[in-house]
């Protein structure tokens, strides 16, 4: 059931009739049982998947916190018997245990991920090497690979690292568990919610709130609006150019599919993440904001922070900071210091959780080289930038008015931009030498001309399908301006008649305008394949 | 408060009315071109009942023609077929007429008894399209859907026809709420001639066994019409190029029906000496259909036989429904001398 059907809004529409009119103490009972409906209509055989999960992340959840209550319990009862020394020991073994658990829950939860996400991957490259040495190609098992997976994994696993830290209790009821796991809004492509600000208010009960609903409606209708006239336009010709790569869509054409990518990609995702978040504020809840402008960021570091917020900070709380903080890493930090010299030294570590961090960003996104370049050539770029850092200084202390300008700013951005946007044509083109190809081609073939001579009608968008796309991105970029400060949105929702007015507005420019239909490739949400 | 409730009902339906209005414009018109999508809708035009139905695909809207059956033998006539006009929407079309009059007999071309399965998005728009809302409706959209269309989209075509903003012509607004009738009681007027010039047969299947489906719906159409207590017989137009052949094996199977179930069923290939059919001035498309001079024989032709068979007397002594076919009579004339006209 994605969320451009039909069958979806219907689904919606009768969630939230039954929210607001059942008894407020069975609003999460609703929850759940619509988070269950929404994902067997995904696919039935993926309630397995989401169960076993749901059922792992329980267990292990329990199992921890009961070990957690026995350990203050017993440091609580014996506190003037034992000494410092000794309950620091007794913490240090309990944790242990406590991690033996955590990561049996780890092992278990991304395993089925592992598994079903990247089995493929692994036997093709064994294969490919196998061949290379005269063995038999294997026969390369096509795996099901159950919806929105990666998202709630991830979810799940934050929730257990979160209970072994005891930044979190465990959920005691497994189906309030459930419904955190599978809240069907965030289900299939988040944004990754922590249990500490989801669960509170998945289990409180929710008033009708006017004004709170009137925003949400304005923020689903312009995710609608992005989704459908933006993305989904974009979308055309960016299928066209990758398909028809070797028919010479090189040169300038692959600046132009950078370009419309990014306007495919934000208008999917953020449109994505917009309907979620919106459709969570007519049910009373607030999720974790996914974007923050994050095409007008002026460098590479500033971008992740502003783009897809939630999985950026997942890496940086549960891969990053626990990985430069191991032991093993702090003695490789001592080595490298002694062995190295300081400078190179108290680098290699921070290097090492960075590449580290990135890599599994690239895996994360998909089971395929090109993501794993798209994270490495991401993390390159931030240390480059990183260690050029003091030239950069300088040259702010030498012309201090220049780089406090307006324009050196959107210079910084639209450098960023295109950077960001060129490093993601690696999604694009699914294939890392093809797309080295297809950017070296942007240096040699000068082919701008064609643009003017037909070029930009060829790849499936005419001349109303460009008015649309343009004037929709035009619409984008007001929006973003002018909601800097406060969502335009929620102004909006202040003045019903002129929200009603947006509303109907929206609704017959995306009626009219949208991509969809017959004739149009039905297309889902990007992040759905993550 | 109250007023600003007010202004957003009215908002509202401004944008629904709205609405309305860009699905009128941006529905096709099916006036100067396709005129085949225009067909299904003309019968509701209808002012009096009909002894005689006709039900199939292009076959039956190009190879008969009920002014001529008037003419001759003063038969009332009413043919409801459309392009690729599939038997399950043959069937549900007939659901409706059937509710709506009870005719002497329903001729149904058996030619769509190929089709086993939905096959184009576009003819099931022009069959679809023009039917009105009713649960025979809902039933042929299920029935006819291809993969990517929904029930929705017919509901609301402006979901489906919404990218034709940019495309609009002048017929668009010039129809915009109403219609010409492009048709003659059904039968969409052919007068060019493009002799046939082969015989060539068609390409040898791998299975001739008519779809199951297709014979489900032509058995459901056998139980309507007995429970109607209307005749039901099963024609094959003469055309037969080898794009649409029409094979032994697919003829026997249908005999077979027939027979079985006490129905007439006449073949008329090869009854081209009895007919009067002349294949270098009777079809328009080299063979695949007949143009008007060769559906006015056929339908002379076959006319006769229904009148026999069927024991039909004609209405012309019936001042009121002469009329109505008189004048009916003469448009067709007239449309058939403006194309005689270079």
């Amino acid at each position: 059931m994605s969320f451009t059907s039909a069958s979806f809004l219907l689904f919606a529409v009768l969630t939230l009739l039954l929210y607001y009119t059942l008894p407020k103490r069975w609003q999460w009972i609703l929850l759940l049982g619509a988070s269950y409906v929404f994902y067997f209509f995904a696919g039935a055989e993926y309630l397995l998947f989401i169960l076993f999960t749901t059922a792992v992340t329980y267990l292990c959840g329990h199992l921890m916190q009961k070990r957690a209550d026995a350990e203050d319990a017993f440091v609580e009862a014996n506190r003037e018997t034992l000494s410092k020394a000794e309950r620091k020991e007794f913490r240090a073994a309990e944790k242990k245990k406590r991690f033996r658990i955590l990561l049996m829950g780890l092992l278990l939860g991304f395993g089925v991920l592992a598994v079903v996400k990247y089995t493929s991957f692994v036997l093709s490259g064994i294969s490919s090497i196998g061949q290379a040495f005269g063995a038999a190609p294997l026969r390369i098992p096509e795996l099901l690979l159950p919806l929105g997976i990666s998202f709630y994994t991830f979810q799940s696993m934050g929730y257990l690292i979160d209970v072994y830290r005891k930044t979190a209790r465990a959920e005691k009821n497994p189906l309030r568990l459930a419904l955190f796991v599978s809240y069907f809004p965030q289900l299939i492509q988040g944004p990754i919610s922590r249990f500490g600000d989801l669960a509170p208010q998945l289990f409180s009960e929710h008033r009708f709130d006017g004004f709170r609903f009137r925003a949400g409606l304005g923020r689903v209708a312009w995710g609608y609006f992005k989704k459908l006239i933006v993305a989904d336009t974009a979308m055309i010709a960016v299928k066209a150019l990758v398909e028809n790569k070797d028919g010479g869509f090189t040169g300038v054409y692959v600046l132009l599919l950078i370009l419309l990518y990014s306007a495919q990609i934000y208008g999917d995702f953020t449109g994505g993440i917009d309907i979620t978040i919106g459709f969570s504020e007519l049910l009373g809840i607030r999720l974790a904001e996914n974007f923050d402008r994050p095409f007008s960021s002026r460098s590479t570091k500033e971008y992740w922070r502003r783009w897809h917020i939630t999985m950026g900070t997942w890496f940086t709380d549960y891969v990053f900071y626990p990985l430069s903080v191991t032991k093993s890493m702090q003695r490789f930090s001592k080595w490298s210091r002694e062995k190295l010299g300081t400078a190179v030294g108290k680098r290699l570590p921070v290097y090492f959780a960075t590449v580290t961090t990135w890599f599994l960003t690239g895996l994360w996104h998909g089971a395929g080289w090109n993501f794993i370049v798209w994270g490495l050539l991401n993390c390159l770029v931030i240390l480059v930038s990183q260690e050029l850092q003091p030239l950069y200084d300088r040259f702010n202390r030498h012309f201090p008015r220049l780089t406090a300008s307006r324009a050196w700013g959107a210079w910084q951005a639209l450098r960023t931009f295109l950077l960001m946007g060129l490093i993601r044509s690696l999604d694009c083109y699914r294939n890392v030498p093809t797309t080295f190809r297809m950017w070296a081609s942007m240096l040699t073939d000068w082919n701008i001309g064609e643009l003017f001579l037909g070029g930009l009608t060829s790849f499936g968008l005419s001349v109303s399908d460009w008015c649309v796309l343009l004037g929709g991105i035009l619409l984008l970029a007001l929006g973003s301006r002018l909601g800097k400060k406060r969502p335009v949105r929620e102004w909006l929702a202040e003045r019903p008649i002129l929200l009603c007015a947006a509303l109907c507005l929206l609704a017959v420019a995306i009626l009219l305008f949208g991509a969809y239909g017959i004739g149009y490739d039905a297309s889902q949400f990007i992040y759905n394949q993550f | 408060m109250k007023k600003k409730i007010l202004c957003c009902a009215a908002l509202l339906l401004a944008t629904v009315l709205l609405l309305g209005f860009l699905q009128l414009l941006l529905m096709p018109k099916y006036m100067a071109d396709k005129q085949e999508g225009a067909l299904v809708g003309e019968y509701y035009r209808e002012t009096t009942a009909h002894d005689l139905l006709f039900i199939g695909d292009c076959e039956v809207y190009e190879c008969f023609t009920p002014p001529t059956l008037w003419e001759e033998y003063g038969v009332t006539s009413y043919i409801r077929g459309s392009a690729q006009q599939l038997p399950w929407q043959s069937y549900y079309l007939l659901e409706e007429m059937l509710k709506r009059e009870t005719p002497k007999a329903v001729v149904f071309n058996v030619y769509a008894l190929k089709y086993g399965t939905p096959q184009n998005e576009a003819y099931n728009r022009m069959t679809l399209d023009g039917m009105q809302l009713s649960r025979e409706k809902l039933s042929a959209i299920r029935a006819s859907m291809t993969e990517g269309e929904s029930l929705l989209s017919y509901l609301l075509p402006l979901l489906r026809f919404h990218s034709r903003w940019d495309e609009l012509s002048a017929e668009d607004w010039q129809y915009l709420f109403h219609r010409d009738t492009v048709s003659h009681n059904g039968y969409l007027m052919q007068t060019g001639i493009l002799p046939k010039t082969s015989d060539r047969e068609g390409v040898p299947l791998a299975d001739y066994t008519l779809p199951a489906t297709a014979m489900f719906y032509l058995e459901q159409m056998r139980l309507l019409c007995e429970e109607k207590g209307v005749a039901l017989i099963l024609v094959k137009a003469p055309t037969n190029s080898w794009r649409y052949y029409w094979y032994d094996e697919w003829d026997a199977q249908i005999a077979d029906y027939a027979e079985a179930n006490r129905l007439s069923y006449y073949n008329f290939i090869g009854l081209d000496g009895e007919i009067g059919l002349d294949w270098s001035t009777d079809t328009y498309d080299g063979g695949a259909h007949l143009n008007v001079y060769g559906a006015e024989k056929l339908t002379s032709y076959f006319g006769e036989i229904l009148c026999r068979e069927l024991g039909l007397t004609g209405h012309r002594e019936n001042a009121e429904i002469a009329a109505v076919w008189e004048e009916k009579l003469d448009a067709y004339k007239q449309e058939r001398e403006k194309g005689n006209t270079p």
